[in-house]
Order: structure tokens, then C-alpha cells, then sequence
């Protein structure tokens, strides 16, 4: 075979592995992924598939059992609420009030947490509010 | 002083602008004049940029709260330290530390090539320009740092208390500084293939910049994790976090490009690749800085609602097209002057190694875009976890681990297999043998961990054969003792042996990353005193809470500290005592707490109780549960608002009675604790990884440490003049003393 056939024959084999690699990254991920909700459109929640949570913590609804937390996340724009079982690390802006980003499965007729995987979204860890 | 600092920025634009005119002018006339004053440009922006920069600093030092920006970032009570480093807690501020790195490192560079490339250059300074045009536009337009207030308020919101941690002071100039000199490469690749000088000039003339980009946002990568490690409540150090990402891409096609660029010097390849990874390295570079500040993608790192999402998508795009129309166009100029000899080479190593990194690159380009991407497909948002990553990055990274220890064994162009046995069997023994002794010792459980070890054992028995054998070869040739033989060599070729420390430095980081991430053991427990928990081979008793008030230096309250005593013992022997704590901020919003209320509905802050080893660190950290005293601070709210209803009260009175009030709350934590959630981490060599930073720093550094070449170069003059003198013909000395 001369040189430049087989170089051509090796950047063809290169490629095709490339593609293939690459189609089965994309289809790995959207089978992996998680996909985003908020509480108002978790109705149809399917159990065993998990969701990433996005909402506002509801005032008052902070519960710390002696492993787990319960609390429950609203609508960013609206009444829809859901309640949330969760164990794992707290980030240190969680508040009531505050949006957050939790992966949930359903569960019944709640919601558990996935381990660790409670995020807060602080809209002032870089820009705070006016001043008061 | 504010219209001042505006001034300065307005200024700086319109400089940006002229000097890009007259670089271009200068460039395509060929007008010597006008280049050198599109570089004088750019002094000028480095000058105006400073200026207005401290301008910002003052007025964050002074606490001048008529700026929108220090009332909003800083506050009376925020320690000196914070109020250097709280510009960069504010988009404003963060883009002008965007301008003034930019604006310094283009003229340094300018500076040093100012008498070679002098086609390329004007080019590159209307490029580095455009930078600095966009950025100071923004910070006109957009985002002004200098906008005051109607009225000015006695205090400030204060710096977020997430931030005040000693790396902020460097982790976010660490990595701007990364993101700008980035630029220069990127501007000198653009202005080389302008001029289809496509050879190896504009790559020697940036090279250093390349290598200090790369250091810079290496570092600062590195410290960010470990300021999340040592401060968050959370005990990791990467989360696959958009903005960690954003981050670590320009690192991984910057390393690629630092090793590729090695092939164009020596062998005139890969030309194209090169140009395309520094174009690519440029435009992630840029969307990282617009990952941060558009919050376009869910992180915790995202600044608030921003409008600089359409002028930075501008820029990417015209950065895109604009790179690919180049590389396309050029595709003549940029073919190869060699061939690859033999897969048995280290260009094919490097060559493997680029393909790795690249592939890393894509793999998180992808994960990190995928919300967006499927967005955009399904009509779905749709993202993916740590487990996603892990799965794709943690082969990617063994394949790469190896490919960095087999590089510097292997020889260039074409390696006989006996050399390359005899370069290999010692350092693949240690190797296999590290990957044995991991299994012993219980690392059995975790395949990609054992090879790990064995991989990072053979990169780091490679790195200590190449110092044994170069130092030995100089013994041979000096008297030198084996350490003065070690520092000489280092001496005689920095960038080489600067880079196998670096190598080295990442063996021992993926060996902390291996063996933390997959046995670690991470235990949370609610405890009350008495109580105990376990975490690895450890027991962990909560022995008794601890309470304190901090005050500032004058005098003001600044947070209320809940800690606790932890007794850690190893089969029944003490180890260590660990003392986390968490500390609670008063919230800003005055008016919707109580003033003693206030003091707990704020931030809060974990601080780590650690014991770190270089076998193992036990990590702690506590949440109490401070609902158990709401009764008592309600209580406190009301005594204190009776107390203060009184208008012959003064306000030291009213401090004290704060003050008291808060004391007695505290004395009460400690009499009757709350129960406590603890979380505990015992995690197996991860000291190794902030080890191995330090070794990459240190590699870095003596890489990039001005006069290596000189040194090299005297070196080699001086062994030819010898060799000159040899063979007895004098009239060679002549060229070799024009060039030391």
C-alpha cells in the first residue's frame, strides 16, 4: 500500500472511531440526563426517573428529622408546591425563601433527594440586593 | 473622584479604538509611525486602566458608599483585607480587573516583542485592542462601576461572608489573569495567520505567556478547590460546577497547546492543530469569563441577572467564525514541513496526549452545554450529574496520567524498542508494583483507583530516572556533588526539567483525586453531647458545644459562632480534637428581622474543623439546629426593642444591651445545646492533592523563570567555542561570542 493510501485509510479509521465515540456520548446523555422541572410541572412525575428540582423554598416548611430534612419547594411564579425528603450536605446559603436546585425522585406522594445534591441559588453570594 | 475613574474608562475606549485604527493602518501601509503609536496605545489603555482600578480600590478603602458598587459590596465592618478584595466580588469590578490584567499583560508582551515580528505584531495589538475596546465598552455602557447613588446610605450591604476566606484575596485575580494572558497567544496566532507568518516565531515570541496563562489558571483552579474543601460545609472539592468547568476547558486545549507547540519549534508540524487549539483556548477563555457573569446556565457561582448575555454571544460568535474563516483560508500556508516518523515517537505521545485533552475538553463542553443543547433538540431542559462526568473524565484522565509518563521516556522522532526498554522497564516495575501494594492495602475495590496509583507510580519513577540519569551524566562530566549536579541541570534547561516536575506535581494530584474521591468515607449523624458517630476506622464523640461573639476591630459586633468540641479516636486511642464551628452573620435586611433576630436569619458560614495528614485527613463540619432558641430570640427581640423604645438611650447603651442580650443566648447554647447535624469525612491522601499543586507551582515557575534560554544559550556557545578551540580553529569565535 503506498504511503499516502494508507494515511488516508488511518484518518478514516480515526474518524469513523471519533464518530462513533461521540454518538455514543450523545446517547448516553440523553438517557442519563435529569430533566428540569419545576413543582408545577412535576404532576406527571414518573417514579424511578430523576428530576432536577428547581423552586423556592416555602417559608415555614423547614423540618430537620435526625437524619433527613423535609421542606417544601414552590413555584418561582406561582402557588405550585412540592414536598421534599432530603439527606446529605446543606449548602450554607439555604434559607427559607431562597431558590434552590435539588435532584428528586418521586417517591408516593413526595419527593426524596438525591445525596448531596441540594444547590442553592443565591442571588446575592456576588450581587446584593439595594442596600437597606 | 467618580467622574474621575469614568473618565478614565471613557478615555481608555476611545484609546482602545484609535490604537486598533492605527495598528491596522501601521500593518497594512506599512507605516513603522503608526504601529509604534497603535503600541503606545496600549500603554496608554495599561495606564488609564490602572488608574481607574485605584480609583475603585480607594473607594473601597475609604468605604465611600455614594458608589452603587462599595455600598452594595462592602460595609464599615468589613475587615481591611476583604475591602482590597471586594471590587472583585461585583460584576463591575470584576470586568475592570478584566481590563487593567488585560491592558498590563498586553503591554508587557508588546513591550517584548517590540523589536521583532513586525509584521505580526501590529496585528496582534489591534486584536488585544479589540479586547480591550469590548471590555471598556461594557464597563461604559453596561456596567459602570463609578454610577453613585442619589442618596448616600451611612452603611453598607457588606461583603457576602461566603467570600471572606484568604483565597479570595487570589483565587479570582488567579484565574483572570489565566483568562487575559490567554488573550496574547490568541491575538499573536490571529495576527500570524493575517500575515501567513505561520512559523515558529509568533510561538517562541508568546510561549511564556502561554505557559504563565496556563500556571495562572491552573493555580487558580487548584485554590478554588481548595477553598471550597477548607470553607463550604460540603467537604468536596470539585462539583462539575458550569463555572468550575468554564474553567477547567481553556486549561486542558491551553495544556494541549503547550505541549503541541513543542512539535511546530522543533519539527514544523502540526501547524494547523496548534493554530486551532490556541484560536479554540481563546474563545473558551472569553466563555468562561461569560459563563460567570450571564447565569445562563444554573451555578452557584452565578452572578445575579445580568444584560451582558447578547455583547458576549456577540463576541464569541465573531471570535468563531473569525478563527475558522482564518485556519480555513490558510490551510496552504499551514501545511506541514514534516511528516510523523514513527508511532514510536514523542510526537506521536504528544500527539496522543493532545488527542486526550481535546477529547476531555469536548466530553465537559458537552455536559456542561447539555441543558442548552437539549434545550434546543427536545424542547426539554434537560441535565447531567457528577456521575455523568465521572463516568466519561475518569478513563480519559488514566489514558492521560499514562500518555504524561511515557512522554519523557520516549525519544523524539523515532524510538528504537531497546532504547525504549531500557527507558521503561524500570519505571513500568514501580508501576505495577504501586498498582499491587494499592490492592493490599484496600484499593481493591475501586479498578480505575489501582490504576491510578499504578499509572502515578510509573510517571513519578520516570521523573526521578530523567533527574538520576541527567544529574549522573553531569557528574560524569564535572565534579559536582549529586545535588549541585541536580540544580545545574535544572539550570541548564528549565523549561524541560521545570515541565517533569510539573508532570510529577499531576501525578501526585491524580493519585489525591483517586484514592479521595473513590474511598473516602462521608458520614452525616444528629448528635447531641455524649453522643457519638463513625467514619471510617473513627469514632467521633461530640463532647461538648462552644459559643462566641466576634467582634470588629472597632469594637462592632460581627458574628455569632455555635462550634463544637469533637474527641476523635482510633480504636480506642485519642487522635485528635476538632473544633468546626458555623457562624452566623446579621442579615442587611434591617427591617424585616428583629435586631437580635436579625443575627440569625443571615448568612451563615461553616468553618471546618480538619485534621489533615498525609495518609489521611478527618474532616467535620456542623449545622445546629437553631430553631431550639427561636423562643429565646424572639424574647430577646422583644426586651431589647422595650429597652430601646426609651428615648434617653444612648446608642452605646443600646449596643450594650445588643450585645448582652446576644452573650446571654450563647451562654444559653452552651448550657442546653440543640441537637446538631455532623459531617464527618475521613478521606485517604488528599493532602497529595494540594501536595501536588505546590510541585506543579514549583515546576511552573522554574519553566517560566526569565534567562533560562540565555543560560541555555551561553551553554551551548560556550561548549561550541570549546569545541572551536579543539580543533584549533579560531575564526569560529566570532558568531558564538555575537550570540551569548
Amino acid at each position: 500500500m503506498d504511503p499516502s493510501r494508507k494515511r488516508r485509510v488511518r484518518l478514516v479509521v480515526a474518524l469513523t472511531v471519533a464518530l462513533l465515540l461521540a454518538g455514543a456520548l450523545v446517547y448516553t446523555t440523553f438517557s442519563a440526563a435529569s430533566p428540569e422541572r419545576i413543582p408545577s410541572q412535576l404532576s406527571d412525575a414518573q417514579p424511578g426517573q430523576s428530576y432536577k428540582l428547581g423552586g423556592r423554598v416555602v417559608a415555614g416548611s423547614i423540618r430537620r428529622e435526625r437524619d433527613a430534612m423535609t421542606f417544601e419547594v414552590q413555584d418561582p411564579k406561582g402557588p405550585a408546591k412540592v414536598p421534599v425528603s432530603y439527606t446529605g450536605s446543606v449548602p450554607d446559603p439555604f434559607r427559607e425563601g431562597r431558590e434552590v436546585i435539588v435532584t428528586v425522585q418521586r417517591e408516593g406522594s413526595t419527593f426524596v433527594g438525591e445525596r448531596d445534591s441540594l444547590v442553592t441559588k443565591c442571588p446575592s453570594k456576588f450581587q446584593s440586593e439595594t442596600p437597606s | 473622584m467618580a467622574t474621575f475613574g469614568r473618565a478614565c474608562l471613557i478615555l481608555g475606549l476611545a484609546v482602545a479604538l484609535y490604537g486598533i485604527a492605527a495598528s491596522v493602518h501601521g500593518a497594512r501601509s506599512g507605516r513603522r509611525d503608526w504601529v509604534v503609536s497603535g503600541r503606545r496605545a496600549v500603554y496608554a489603555l495599561a495606564g488609564l486602566a490602572t488608574v481607574a482600578f485605584v480609583v475603585l480600590e480607594i473607594a473601597f478603602l475609604r468605604s465611600d458608599f455614594r458608589y452603587e458598587v462599595v455600598a452594595t459590596h462592602s460595609s464599615t465592618t468589613t475587615p481591611l483585607f476583604y475591602k482590597v478584595a471586594a471590587p472583585w466580588s461585583s460584576q463591575e469590578g470584576s470586568l475592570l480587573l478584566w481590563v487593567f490584567m488585560l491592558s498590563i499583560w498586553s503591554s508587557l508582551v508588546l513591550f517584548l516583542t517590540r523589536r521583532r515580528l513586525r509584521e505580526v505584531a501590529p496585528w496582534a495589538t489591534a486584536v488585544l485592542l479589540g479586547f480591550g475596546a469590548f471590555f471598556c465598552a461594557l464597563l461604559v455602557f453596561l456596567e459602570s462601576p463609578f454610577d453613585e447613588l442619589p442618596a448616600t446610605p451611612v452603611e453598607g450591604t457588606g461583603l457576602n461572608p461566603l467570600l471572606r476566606h484568604p483565597s479570595m484575596m487570589i483565587h479570582p485575580p488567579m484565574l483572570y489573569s489565566g483568562y487575559t494572558l490567554f488573550a496574547v497567544p490568541f491575538a499573536f496566532a490571529v495576527g500570524a495567520l493575517l500575515t501567513r507568518r505561520v512559523d515558529a516565531e509568533w510561538i517562541r515570541s508568546t510561549r511564556r505567556f502561554a505557559l504563565g496563562a496556563w500556571l495562572a489558571l491552573g493555580v487558580g483552579i487548584l485554590l478554588g478547590a481548595r477553598w471550597s474543601y477548607s470553607e463550604l460545609g460540603w467537604g468536596g472539592y470539585w462539583a462539575w460546577d458550569p463555572v468550575e468547568n468554564a474553567s477547567l476547558m481553556p486549561w486542558l486545549t491551553g495544556t494541549a497547546f503547550i505541549h503541541s507547540i513543542m512539535i511546530q519549534e522543533r519539527r514544523g508540524m502540526l501547524k494547523v492543530w496548534n493554530a486551532s487549539l490556541v484560536l479554540a483556548t481563546g474563545v473558551l477563555a472569553i466563555l468562561g469569563t461569560f459563563l460567570v457573569r450571564s447565569g445562563i446556565l444554573d451555578s452557584i457561582h452565578a452572578f445575579g441577572a445580568s444584560t451582558l448575555g447578547i455583547p458576549f454571544v456577540s463576541l464569541i460568535a465573531v471570535m468563531i467564525a473569525g478563527s475558522v474563516a482564518l485556519v480555513v483560508s490558510r490551510r496552504e500556508a499551514l501545511r506541514s514541513e514534516h511528516k510523523l516518523d514513527s508511532l514510536l515517537s514523542r510526537e506521536a505521545v504528544f500527539l496522543g496526549n493532545n488527542l486526550v485533552l481535546v477529547g476531555l475538553c469536548a466530553v465537559i463542553f458537552w455536559g456542561t452545554f447539555f441543558p442548552l443543547i437539549s434545550e434546543a433538540i427536545t424542547g426539554d431542559r434537560a441535565s447531567v450529574g457528577p456521575p455523568w462526568f465521572n463516568r466519561y473524565t475518569v478513563p480519559l484522565a488514566l489514558v492521560l496520567v499514562f500518555l504524561s509518563g511515557l512522554g519523557p521516556l520516549i525519544a523524539w522522532r523515532r524510538a528504537s524498542a531497546a532504547g525504549a526498554r531500557r527507558n521503561l522497564l524500570g519505571p513500568a516495575l514501580v508501576g505495577v508494583a504501586a498498582a499491587v501494594a494499592s490492592v493490599a492495602l484496600g484499593a481493591g475495590s475501586s479498578p480505575p483507583t489501582v490504576a491510578m496509583m499504578g499509572f502515578g507510580a510509573f510517571v513519578l519513577a520516570g521523573v526521578t530516572q530523567e533527574f538520576w540519569r541527567g544529574a549522573g551524566a553531569r557528574r560524569a562530566m564535572s565534579d559536582d556533588g549529586p545535588a549541585r549536579a541536580v540544580v545545574s541541570l535544572v539550570r541548564r534547561n528549565r523549561r524541560r526539567y521545570g515541565g517533569y516536575v510539573v508532570h510529577a506535581g499531576m501525578a501526585l494530584l491524580f493519585i489525591g483525586i483517586a484514592a479521595s474521591s473513590a474511598l473516602q468515607d462521608t458520614q452525616d449523624a444528629n448528635l447531641r453531647p455524649g453522643q457519638s458517630m463513625r467514619s471510617g476506622d473513627y469514632e467521633v464523640r461530640y463532647v461538648r458545644p462552644t459559643s462566641s461573639i466576634t467582634t470588629t476591630s472597632d469594637g462592632r459586633l460581627e458574628r455569632v459562632n455555635f462550634g463544637a468540641v469533637l474527641d476523635v479516636r482510633r480504636e480506642g486511642k485519642h487522635v485528635t480534637t476538632l473544633e468546626p464551628s458555623r457562624a452566623f452573620f446579621p442579615s442587611t435586611a434591617v427591617d424585616e428581622f428583629g435586631p437580635v433576630g436579625r443575627f440569625f436569619e443571615g448568612e451563615a458560614t461553616s468553618e471546618v474543623g480538619l485534621k489533615a495528614g498525609v495518609l489521611r485527613d478527618v474532616w467535620s463540619a456542623m449545622t445546629p439546629d437553631i430553631d431550639a432558641l427561636k423562643p429565646m430570640i424572639d424574647e430577646g427581640d422583644k426586651v431589647f426593642t422595650r429597652f430601646a423604645q426609651d428615648g434617653n438611650v444612648t446608642q452605646t447603651a443600646r449596643s450594650e444591651a445588643l450585645a448582652q442580650i446576644l452573650v446571654a443566648i450563647t451562654e444559653r447554647y452552651r448550657r442546653s445545646p440543640p441537637p446538631t447535624t455532623f459531617r464527618v469525612i475521613t478521606s485517604p491522601l488528599v493532602a497529595w492533592i494540594w501536595i501536588g499543586a505546590l510541585v506543579i507551582f514549583v515546576g511552573g515557575a522554574i519553566a517560566l523563570w526569565p534567562g533560562g534560554d540565555s543560560v541555555r544559550r551561553r551553554a551551548r556557545a560556550g561548549y561550541k567555542a570549546r569545541v572551536a578551540r579543539d580543533l584549533g580553529s579560531a575564526e569560529e569565535r566570532e558568531p558564538v561570542s555575537a550570540t551569548s
